[in-house]
């Protein structure tokens, strides 16, 4: 376990800085726990309802995500598959990519990779960032995607988020949320992004603990053979004087 | 290749240990290296083995496959349909009196009371080799070498049986099978073709590739 | 028991001489394993040639499989990769294994040459082995370079992009040099599917075929000794050498418990931290190839970037020509430069431990700046970034071009006559 946490250690303290891409933005900290299922349960829902219409996971399959979710086939089929898919189908949309660009001037991408190439947290910081910003074609703009350009699709969730500085502050860093203008409270919201980022986070490599698993037992049996090369190896080179 | 090492002077000139060698604990030492390396290498070529299985992809594309009858009329076959893993399936509409006939048991039939119990579902194990009597579902796969038979619905004499009373003939190698899917004696094909798992969900709508064993 | 057991040795022994009739078995054996003497004292570093020539294997065995699966097109690449590391079973392992193996292998790479350059592995008679090597360091660099491209990912892309543009800073031909390499007028499927030929068929052959020729060479002039001794000078009656060990039990003895300590760090790895915090795997290579859009800040992958950043360094037009070209010269001058040590290295003798202050201090320096230069590589670009790879690349360069002078004017001792007891 101890070379899993240096590892890890090692890893996080060589990889390059996630800042908020160029914006600068300070990241909430978000620990992705693939262990807990409720939450990426509840994560594979929203994305279901509120991104899988553009967004498809193409690389993935529904039957994987039930199996490693613990979700029953039927239940994901009744509850997630919109498009009249097979549960052994790959998780695309519906959306055509012709109209998709024709509306969003560019077809919004898959996203079963995201996590991976941004990062959990980013995806998490992500979705609390939206603000109103009439500027922007989508009435929203974002803080950790400049110029972002899709709507907020969890708006209805979340409520009108706005810019909180005095008129004129060149980078605002406090955005308040319009009281009663979202289903979920502040908390609730929070939680969300955090069940949806950590889905991501899932998606992005579905075979994660699975790899984790096999490798402590690959590591306790390279550590046993490696007793006895060791013995081996001292016991000829007794010999070598 | 030399064992001397194990007598200890097996080190080139003045390498020669001065303690006695142990020999046991070497051949241990050698034998239980050896046996959790032998360990580790048969696990090492596990995936290497299991990545030749079907995939997701591969399974996915065989999933079953819902099929709707309705518009299929006696005597007619629909197919070959690649239903069931993506192999061709025949399904055929049997008139009342090809259903009469296949209750006859033909001796010519080499197993006609579908005794080989892996070749079908046992719910397929009756004079039609199917659930209804008047529609058959078989796998398009000659049991001899795995070519796709023809369907030959018609009574009447043909090029490879004067005596034909309607069923598949492998263009192959000359097998011949009945309407039920029944192999006939005397051909190079050894079984009756395969029935594949299926279940109705309605009269007309037939789902090929699970039942309720495997759904 | 007792027959059972004359029976068999019988019987093999007739069947190893039918065939010593007919090809050079027993000969084969003894010479390249059985009977091959290696210096007592062989140390850490005299593992990695081994270590070398099993990730080589493992490279082979999951490479093959993992064509099994790839789809070498435009549209098909990307989805296969992820198509292996979702739906194909242990996809996942075969693919991090390959990719963590090429990280793997440029590091005992590097461990090995620097051995090389600490025992004076390249001297008389080694010359042609230590060539040899350089030649399976090329061919190994091309095929990074060409493998890299394969997941086709935005990454993969632009690195192409910006390794083929190289060509296109030589005179003249450099425009027409590029389209001729990607067969397109931009990186394109029709590339992706030349360098899938090239990494999985045509470098591997020849890697396998120098990585042989480079065998029989060492097995004829025999292994270097740490402190410089040659062991073949002092041989027993039977003609063994007495400072050296055979093939069995005490290399294998070592070279297996090598092994399994190497495979406990890679498969830490593997299992634990296939992307090494994005340098063995890296982010922007897990989005789609895009010839519309650069990731923001392109390196090279780790093993090249010593290299990328002595390209970048060269920011002076000389005689007329642009600065580019420069860089394109420096960074191959850099690459092949260290096949010239046979013949720069002017010491009467081999090992750093006989040699004096001038060329360990060399060493160190040379070292160091590869390092820097290695970590340089990864970063952006600045102003003091480039003046310090500036300053790096003319050290790298004078580890080189000084060595006739101060491996001939520094003190040394002389290597001893016999290796030291343990």
């Amino acid at each position: 376990m101890s070379v899993r946490i240096l590892l890890l250690a090692a890893a996080l303290a060589a990889s390059p800085t996630v800042l908020g891409a160029a914006t600068g933005w300070p990241m909430q900290p978000m620990t992705p726990d693939l262990e807990d299922q409720p939450s990426l349960q509840r994560g594979l829902g929203l994305y279901a309802n509120y991104c899988l219409g553009c967004h498809a996971l193409g690389f993935q399959r529904y039957e994987r995500t039930a199996d490693d979710l613990g979700i029953p086939h039927d239940v994901a089929l009744n509850e997630l598959v919109f498009t009249g898919q097979k549960i052994g189908e790959l998780m695309t949309t519906a959306m055509d990519p012709e109209s998709a660009k024709a509306w969003f001037g560019a077809p919004p991408p898959d996203l079963t990779m995201v996590a991976r190439v941004r990062s959990p947290e980013w995806i998490y910081n992500y979705l609390k960032t939206f603000y109103i910003d009439e500027s922007r074609p989508f009435g929203v703009n974002n803080k950790v995607f400049g110029n972002v350009g899709m709507p907020h699709a969890l708006i209805g969730l979340q409520g009108a988020q706005r810019e909180a500085c005095p008129a004129g502050t060149a980078d605002c860093r406090e955005l308040v949320v319009e009281a009663g203008s979202g289903l979920l409270t502040q908390e609730q919201y929070d939680q969300a992004a955090y069940d949806l980022a950590n889905f991501l986070h899932y998606v992005g490599e579905p075979m994660r603990l699975e790899r984790q698993r096999l490798g402590i037992y690959v590591l306790i049996f390279l550590a046993v053979f490696g007793v006895f090369t060791y013995l081996l190896n001292r016991e000829f080179w007794k010999d070598v004087h | 290749m030399s064992t001397n090492a194990l007598e200890g002077d097996g080190a080139a000139g003045d390498l020669a240990g001065g303690q006695p060698v142990n020999r046991e604990r070497r051949y241990f030492l050698i034998g239980a290296t050896a046996a959790i390396g032998a360990v580790g290498a048969i696990a090492a070529a596990v995936p290497f083995v299991q990545s030749w299985l079907p995939s997701a992809k591969a399974r996915a594309a065989g999933a079953p496959v819902r099929i709707d009858i309705s518009k299929l009329r006696p005597g007619e076959m629909l197919g070959p349909i690649p239903a069931w893993r993506g192999k061709p399936v025949f399904v055929v509409r049997r008139g009342e009196e090809t259903v009469m006939r296949l209750e006859e048991n033909s001796p010519d039939l080499a197993d006609p009371t579908s005794d080989n119990l892996g070749m079908q579902p046992e719910y397929a194990r009756n004079a039609w080799r199917s659930r209804k009597p008047e529609i058959g579902i078989y796998l398009g796969l000659c049991t001899h070498l795995g070519c796709s038979p023809k369907y030959y619905g018609s009574v009447r004499p043909e090029p490879f049986d004067e005596n034909w009373q309607g069923g598949f003939f492998c263009p192959c190698h000359g097998s011949r099978f009945d309407l039920a899917g029944r192999v006939v004696k005397a051909v190079p094909a050894p079984d009756n073709l395969e029935v594949p798992p299926h279940r109705f969900i309605s009269a007309s709508v037939v789902i090929i590739g699970e039942d309720e064993e495997t759904a | 028991m007792e027959q059972a057991k004359g029976r068999i040795p019988k019987i093999w022994s007739s069947l190893v001489g039918w065939l010593d009739e007919r090809f050079p078995v027993t000969e084969t054996w003894e010479y390249h394993l059985s009977k091959y003497y290696a210096p007592k004292n062989h140390n850490f570093w005299y593992l990695m040639g081994w270590l070398a020539t099993f990730v080589l294997v493992n490279q082979l065995l999951t490479g093959i499989w993992l064509t099994m699966s790839y789809i070498p097109s435009g549209e098909g690449a990307f989805a296969s990769v992820e198509y292996i590391m979702r739906d194909v079973e242990f996809g996942w392992l075969l693919r991090y294994l390959h990719s963590t193996g090429a990280s793997a292998f440029f590091i005992i790479v590097y461990l090995h040459m620097f051995r090389g350059l600490m025992y004076g592995s390249y001297r008389k008679p080694r010359e042609l082995l230590w060539l040899i090597g350089m030649a399976i360091y090329l061919v190994l660099m091309a095929e990074g370079f060409f493998g890299y491209l394969l997941p086709w990912g935005n990454m993969s892309y632009w690195g192409a992009q910006v390794i083929v543009s190289l060509f296109g800073a030589i005179p003249f031909v450099g425009p027409d040099l590029m389209e001729w390499i990607r067969g397109d007028f931009l990186m394109s499927e029709i590339t992706l599917n030349r360098f899938f030929a090239l990494h999985v068929v045509a470098l591997p052959l020849l890697l396998v075929a120098l990585v042989f020729v480079h065998f029989v060479a060492l097995h004829h002039v025999g292994s270097t000794a740490p402190d410089g001794v040659d062991i073949k000078k002092h041989k027993d009656a039977s003609g063994k050498p007495l400072d050296g060990i055979p093939f069995w039990p005490y290399s294998v003895t070592h070279d297996v418990h090598a092994t399994v300590v190497f495979l406990f760090i890679f498969c830490a790895v593997v299992f634990f931290a296939p992307e090494m915090g994005g340098y063995f795997l890296e982010k922007p290579n897990f989005e789609m190839a895009n010839p519309l859009k650069t990731p923001e800040h392109i390196a090279p992958v780790w093993y090249y970037t010593p290299f990328y950043a002595m390209l970048r360094a060269a920011t002076y037009p000389l005689f007329g020509v642009p600065a580019k070209f420069w860089g394109l010269v420096v960074m191959a001058a850099a690459i092949v430069i260290p096949a010239l040590l046979p013949w720069l290295d002017r010491s009467p003798v081999a090992s750093m431990r006989c040699k004096g202050l001038a060329s360990k201090s060399m060493l160190g320096v040379f070292v160091l700046s590869f390092l820097v230069l290695g970590y340089l590589g990864i970063t952006p670009p600045s102003p003091w970034a480039t003046a310090l790879a500036q300053l790096c690349t003319v050290l790298y360069f004078a580890y080189f071009m000084l060595m006739p002078w101060y491996t001939q004017v520094e003190k040394t001792t002389p290597p001893p006559e016999r290796i030291a007891p343990r």
